[in-house]
């Protein structure tokens, strides 16, 4: 009945491994003996219980050290359909069980295969749990993973940019035109604009947009920190002159904020999960989002012309702001989802109906 | 009336447990209770169930232990006059009384207002019909289903869909009469059976093999809604929910499926206007992803418990509040006390829920499983790995086994287990493959998904590993990772449990404890909800040492171990942390009140095994261990741990041994010349017949060691003696056979009590309404006796304080006698809390748990208390579910086959049984009684007869019974025994439904007729209250034409009992 899985029978042997944090408290674990490169980048932790081949595809993590706080990794193989850009973005993987059998109809591949086969390095039997309780207590923290200590004190986390060599411009689905500016956009963004009856250019996030017509600027999710997209900022900066519909998502509301003149912050360890309650200050409705940020937009920081539409019901943090008189919004967190819940999915609508 | 106004409500109770309802509503009313009272409501509780922590005198301000039916529950209304009733808390039978009362206008009439998910939503839900319109206008795939009322229409209806079609029933329980259906002429069997006891049934799109998947979902009046928890089943479709392996969160679903079907869920439940917590089942197919809802339950239901266990999301205190219309993201999350009850919980570990079966207790009902439930209980696993937390489960059973590879089943071709499947297919399918069945084979026949399978082959290959290989560290530790105990480790190294754990400590192996913080560590949570995994290096946790005491609870529900040693953990551990105690909880039970993380200072959801609670007791450091208040699981822990030193409270396990195995029990009987049944441990069959020869048959026959008489029966004669001892032999092969007199015509009374350093501080007399031979857990139980000798109670006092003494007793017991021509003979003693604790306690008005733990403690100079005479008499009876094991013989016997109880008090002996035996869901419908009777019985009953006679009722019997009633000049409508095969026959009698009411009495000790058997099962079948013992039977009859009991007017226990 079910066409595809697979016991992997191991075609590899393990070795005793450990993850090096920057404060010099290690973890145990084993990687694969076929396993050559190591690791280093920032650690960070996703609670999300499903979902690994998009998260590891999400540019936001490009970079990063993601570690999955859910068990069990693997189970239902990799569909690459599922990929939410062209390869896998993280520099490394931590998980507890690797599970290399794996059954699924519409996968083709082993989660570890897939990792080998994009050369992406991965440590597994690790106390993820202990690890993610380290993250949370002392802030997330550069790492590596190898026999021995490497110095990490000279690792600076810098932002790794992603986004695409030249613009696009997708086959019109409408009149309205919307330009997408692409930090490292999740295809399930695009997936979405697509689906308006928009015509759509994807553009790279330092291209200069604003000689050009347009109805609406979207601006995607992306990795590191906000303040290094300098271009992009001064863009939106001047975009948000004028009164086209901006929206943004994730990096993309953290651009928008600090075009607007407000403030962005490095949170002690960001939030990334797919169970971030969020609360809709006009409406009262609550709705459970998917999140992947380390930088947060400072409340205090906005401009008397913006205000705050969404808080996070657990921390408080800032989830969407948007200007008092103009149609310009933005959110923290993914209205397009992959991985995670699909509740907010309704702002594309509003962000078509606004232009 | 506003939410706001709201100062008095009902919450309706489940009543007693049976098969498909079981403790998880004391688990979730008791939230109920809990948030109704945070905000200063007047909470009034109904329900008979008296061994529940709800009707603890701490919870509910007004307890009614009355019958759930229309007329007592309306007239509770009457006089309780609320603003405010909830029907989510008590199962089907508090929901399907709540819309039977919202039809009869009982609450328009009163003004009540239902709170939660309106009524109409409910009748949706409740109606396929109904729900399947409803979910189509949203674009909502249901299963194509056809309703109808009668059999030509369900027929019409499967030619419709195609044949295999699915028969299920509208407003059930646990899918009762529910199955797959090949053909025309199944299908009208099936059809006219369930018509019988539901007036609609649904043939349906058939989806076996297709993926089980269910969702949690929580919705406040404003529609914010969230899905708590998502859980798989490893049985696919075709095997009801309650008799699948069920996991959490889903584990072969990709994140498209997962957040697919969470859309479908919210979309659904938003649509229907749910108000506080239901659950939605899908099928999902695995070739395509394509989907089915298959049905939302708007109420709180077995499996909202497991999620709420699985997660640490109090789901019955949330919905509670939210039918207040508190927004549900103002309440906290109650684990981590800072963050928002609006949140999904993380995990970060699994948890695995085991149906618990009872077949071989419930003789001639079959092994299959399928679309109807069978199983009594079930336990719950948590851990980091699928193999870790399936053998905990496995062993948490209590079953025998010790891990997968460890079961006591031989299957000759474990193929015919897979499919159809049984209660043992777990296990037959672990040995097929280890017989090299490949898993592609057990995939097509079981249509499990090939992940579960690839988890199994894991622990095989451990298996493996451990028999070829030298034990090394690091073989160890995978070993101890994939779930394998040091005891089947032991036996797969030919070494010993207690060897492997000392190599295991030496090597540091050891199980991390880690929290259920329901946000897998992104926030720092307080929590105290714990488990052992061998997956982590580090504990979340210190020990808490001082003043720390360990109590160990039930395990699943399994008959004989139910609810009441639920009450008992729990009350002990109120009763210890009074005293300043802090208490470590440990149990296995997902429908538990004690699994409840707020009822002790450390809850570790883990097994009932000596390793693990070795592994507990090294880390925490405890005072001391309490073994006497979980039922027998616990209790047998006691020898064992006690050899090991670690520290027991209350009886020295020496002395517990003393009253547990019999032969030293009965030595010291013997000493202290107390009588007691002949009886003799005989381990082969020629010694048996010896004994039979010498004592004379009937004989009763067990296994020792055995709560609830597990493998017992009574034979009467060389040939069954024969036959029997074969299939006990087989059930427990490490335990002799003890067989002892079997004596008939006489009573039987227990003795539940307390005692301090063997001297006792209280005890309750109670007596049986049956004569012996019925087991105590199936007895019908008189409290305080009504019908005792005084010389008889002076004697059993004696007896009771000689023997406590002798076995040092401090802490709870209970002993059962045999009452014949004034003299006792002892049964047994349990040096333990009893099944009917709850039940003397809340009848005399004192707690005789707390009484045990203070005497455990230490403490002195306890009062004196009256308990032999009291101004009310309460009775308890068993609640069976025969109705749902096809082909069981309903006859209690010597082997217990109840599998709840409910209790009612009254002022006399007639009100009380009257309305415990009418709170055991009998409904007596009109004037119409059947009534067959041996002949030993036929002249004891005409003094009951004759009344009824004259009272109007037609009395109907067969021959023989018939000519006794015309020889007395009782008149009475003759019909055919069944075997005769003539018309008017009992059989058509019954099914035309001109019954009521049957007592089919058997001849004691004889084989049971076919044509009693017949009787009795059509009794059940169609639902009409069935008597089978001659002394209830008598008493029944009696009760029908007493004056005093037409219009009684249901009083609330604390108008009988002052706390």
């Amino acid at each position: 009945m079910q066409g595809n899985r697979s016991s992997g029978s191991d075609f590899f042997n393990i070795l005793d491994s450990k993850i090096f944090l920057s404060d010099g408290v290690s973890f145990d674990g084993f990687v694969p003996d076929y396993q050559t490169t190591g690791m280093i980048g920032e650690v960070v932790f996703n609670t999300g219980m499903t979902g690994y081949t998009e998260s590891l595809t999400d540019p936001s993590y490009s970079g990063q050290i993601l570690v999955f706080t859910y068990p069990m990794i693997g189970n239902y193989g990799v569909d690459k359909s599922t990929m939410e850009s062209d390869k896998i973005q993280v520099n490394g993987v931590i998980v507890d069980t690797c599970e290399q059998d794996w059954s699924h109809n519409k996968s083709t591949m082993s989660f570890i295969s897939w990792l080998k086969e994009q050369n992406i390095p991965i440590i597994f039997g690790v106390d993820t749990r202990a690890l993610t309780k380290h993250l949370r207590t002392r802030g997330t923290m550069v790492g590596s993973i190898g026999k021995s200590k490497s110095d990490l004190s000279k690792v600076i986390s810098e932002t790794k940019f992603v986004t695409i060599d030249k613009p696009i411009q997708y086959k019109s689905n409408g009149q309205k035109k919307v330009i997408l500016i692409d930090c490292g956009s999740k295809e399930n963004i695009v997936r979405s604009l697509r689906e308006l009856p928009i015509t759509l250019k994807r553009v790279p996030h330092n291209y200069d947009f604003t000689k050009e017509e347009y109805d609406g600027i979207f601006i995607s999710n992306g990795p590191g920190n906000p303040e290094d997209y300098n271009l992009a900022i001064a863009n939106i900066k001047t975009a948000i002159k004028g009164s086209k519909s901006v929206f943004g998502i994730c990096l993309g509301s953290q651009l928008l904020a600090l075009a607007s003149g407000a403030k962005t912050y490095k949170m002690q360890y960001g939030n990334r999960g797919h169970n971030q309650p969020c609360i809709e200050i006009e409406t009262g409705r609550c709705y459970i989002t998917s999140q992947n940020h380390g930088y947060a937009v400072d409340h205090k920081s906005l401009s008397k012309d913006w205000k705050v539409i969404f808080k996070n019901l657990n921390d408080n943090s800032v989830e969407g702001l948007a200007h008092k008189t103009k149609p310009f919004y933005a959110v923290q967190f993914h209205p397009e989802a992959c991985p995670g819940p699909t509740d907010t999915s309704f702002l594309f609508e509003r962000f078509y109906k606004s232009l | 009336m506003k939410i706001k106004d709201i100062k008095r409500a009902v919450i309706i109770g489940s009543g007693g447990l049976k098969i498909g309802q079981a403790g998880e509503f004391d688990y979730s009313g008791s939230q109920a209770i809990k948030a109704l009272k945070e905000e200063k409501i007047y909470t009034i509780l109904i329900n008979p169930n008296i061994a529940t922590v709800q009707t603890d005198n701490d919870m509910a301000d007004r307890v009614y232990f009355q019958p759930l039916n229309v007329d007592t529950v309306t007239k509770i209304l009457e006089k309780e006059r609320p603003d405010a009733v909830l029907l989510s808390f008590g199962g089907q039978t508090a929901l399907n009384l709540g819309l039977k009362l919202y039809d009869l206008g009982v609450f328009k009439r009163l003004g009540i207002r239902v709170l939660g998910t309106p009524v109409d939503v409910i009748k949706t839900t409740e109606d396929r019909d109904l729900f399947k319109i409803s979910l189509s206008q949203i674009d909502i795939k249901t299963a194509r289903s056809i309703a109808t009322e009668s059999l030509a229409g369900a027929i019409k209806a499967a030619d419709k869909i195609g044949y295999p079609i699915m028969l299920r029933s509208g407003f059930s329980l646990g899918g009762l009469g529910s199955g797959r259906i090949d053909n025309r002429d199944q299908l009208k069997t099936r059809v006219r059976e369930v018509l019988k006891a539901v007036p609609q049934v649904l043939i349906e799109e058939y989806l076996m093999g297709w993926k089980e998947i269910e969702y949690e979902v929580v919705r406040d009046v404003l529609g914010n809604t969230i899905t708590v928890c998502n859980m798989e089943n490893f049985d696919p479709m075709g095997i009801h929910t309650g008799e699948s392996i069920v996991v959490a969160p889903s584990q072969t679903l990709t994140n498209e499926e997962y957040h697919r079907l969470r859309e479908v869920a919210i979309k659904t439940i938003n649509h229907l206007g749910i108000i506080g917590e239901c659950n939605i089942q899908y099928a999902l197919n695995p070739v395509d992803g394509d989907y089915r809802v298959i049905e939302v339950n708007a109420r709180l239901s077995r499996s909202s418990a497991l999620a709420s266990k699985a997660t640490g999301y109090p789901l019955a205190f949330v919905a509670t509040k939210l039918m207040l219309e508190k927004p549900l993201h103002e309440l906290r999350n109650a684990v981590t006390g800072k963050t928002s009850a609006f949140y999904e919980p993380a995990m970060d570990y699994i948890a695995i829920k085991m149906p618990r079966w009872d077949l071989a207790k419930l003789k001639a009902s079959d092994h299959n499983i399928g679309s109807e439930m069978k199983s009594v209980g079930e336990v719950m696993a948590l851990g980091r790995s699928f193999p870790e937390a399936l053998q905990k489960a496995v062993r948490m059973l209590n079953i025998g086994a010790k891990g997968l590879s460890d079961h006591p089943y031989t299957f000759p071709d474990p193929r015919k287990e897979i499919y159809p499947a049984t209660d043992r297919r777990l296990y037959a399918i672990y040995d097929a493959m280890r017989s090299g069945v490949s898993l592609n084979k057990i995939h097509d026949l079981s249509k499990i998904d090939m992940w579960f399978l690839f988890q199994l082959q894991k622990i095989l290959n451990t298996e493996n590993l451990l028999k070829k290989s030298e034990l090394n560290d690091s073989i160890l530790k995978l070993a101890k990772q994939n779930g394998f105990s040091d005891y089947v480790i032991g036996k797969l190294t030919k070494s010993t449990e207690q060897k492997i754990r000392a190599k295991r400590l030496s090597a540091n192996i050891v199980p991390a404890f880690k929290q259920i913080d329901t946000l897998a560590g992104e926030f720092d949570a307080e929590t105290n909800y714990l488990y052992a995994t061998y997956h982590g290096d580090t504990n979340d946790i210190k020990p808490l040492k001082k003043n720390a005491t360990i109590i160990l609870g039930s395990g699943p529900y399994a008959i004989g171990s139910s609810v009441e040693f639920d009450w008992s953990a729990v009350n002990t551990g109120k009763t210890l942390q009074k005293n300043g105690f802090k208490t470590i909880m440990v149990n296995s039970n997902p429908e538990t009140v004690s699994t409840d993380f707020d009822r002790s200072d450390r809850l570790y959801f883990e097994e009932l095994s000596l390793e693990r609670v070795q592994d507990i007791a090294d880390f925490e450091q405890p005072k001391g261990i309490v073994v006497s208040v979980g039922g027998q699981v616990a209790n047998n822990l006691a020898l064992p741990l006690g050899k090991l030193n670690y520290k027991i409270l209350g009886t020295h396990p020496r002395d517990i041994d003393r009253a547990e195995d019999r032969q030293k029990f009965s030595s010291m009987l013997n000493k202290l010349g107390i009588d007691q049944p002949a009886w003799e441990e005989v381990s082969s069959l020629a010694k048996a017949k010896k004994f039979a020869n010498k004592v004379k048959y009937p004989i009763l026959i067990r296994p020792s060691y055995v709560l609830s008489g597990g493998a017992m029966n009574v034979v009467t004669g060389e040939k069954e003696l024969e036959e029997y001892l074969s299939e006990a032999t087989r059930l427990s092969p490490n335990h002799p056979v003890v067989m002892s007199q079997f004596i008939t015509n006489a009573k039987e009374l227990e003795i539940d009590g307390v005692a301090q350093d063997g001297n006792m501080i209280i005890y309750a007399i109670s007596e049986h309404i049956e004569n012996a031979g019925v087991h105590s857990g199936d007895a019908t139980v008189v409290y305080p006796a009504q019908d005792l000798y005084l010389a008889t109670v002076r004697q059993a006092k004696k007896i009771t304080k000689q023997v406590i003494k002798s076995l040092n007793i401090t802490g709870p017991f209970n002993i059962q006698f045999i009452a014949k021509n004034n003299e006792l003979k002892v049964i047994e003693c349990n040096v333990r809390a009893s099944r009917s604790f709850p039940f003397v306690s809340k009848v005399s008005g004192h707690n005789f748990i707390e009484i045990a733990t203070e005497a455990m403690l230490g403490k002195k100079n306890f009062k004196t208390y009256q308990t032999l005479e009291l101004d009310h008499v309460a009775v308890k009876n068993p609640q069976f579910s025969y109705n749902r094991l096809k082909g069981a013989d309903p006859v209690a016997g010597v082997e217990m086959a109840s599998t709840g109880e409910v209790a009612c008090i009254g002022v006399d002996l007639a009100e009380a049984f009257y309305n415990s035996w009418l709170a055991t869901d009998q409904i007596i419908k009109s004037k119409n009684v059947f009534i067959s009777l041996s002949d030993d019985q036929k002249h004891r009953f005409l003094e009951v007869i004759k009344p009824l006679s004259t009272a109007g009722w037609n009395i109907y019997t067969t021959s023989g019974t018939h000519a006794f009633l015309k020889n007395n000049k009782i008149k009475s409508i003759k019909l055919y025994k069944v075997s005769e095969n003539k018309k008017p026959s009992v059989a058509s009698a019954i099914e035309g439904k001109k019954i009521d009411l049957i007592i089919n009495v058997p001849t004691n000790g004889e084989e049971k007729s076919k044509d009693g058997f017949a009787i009795r099962r059509l009794a059940v079948d169609n639902h009409i209250p069935l008597l089978s013992n001659a002394e209830t039977g008598k008493l029944l009859l009696k009760c029908l034409t007493d004056p005093d009991l037409i219009n009684l007017e249901p009083k609330h226990w604390q108008e009988y009992v002052k706390y």
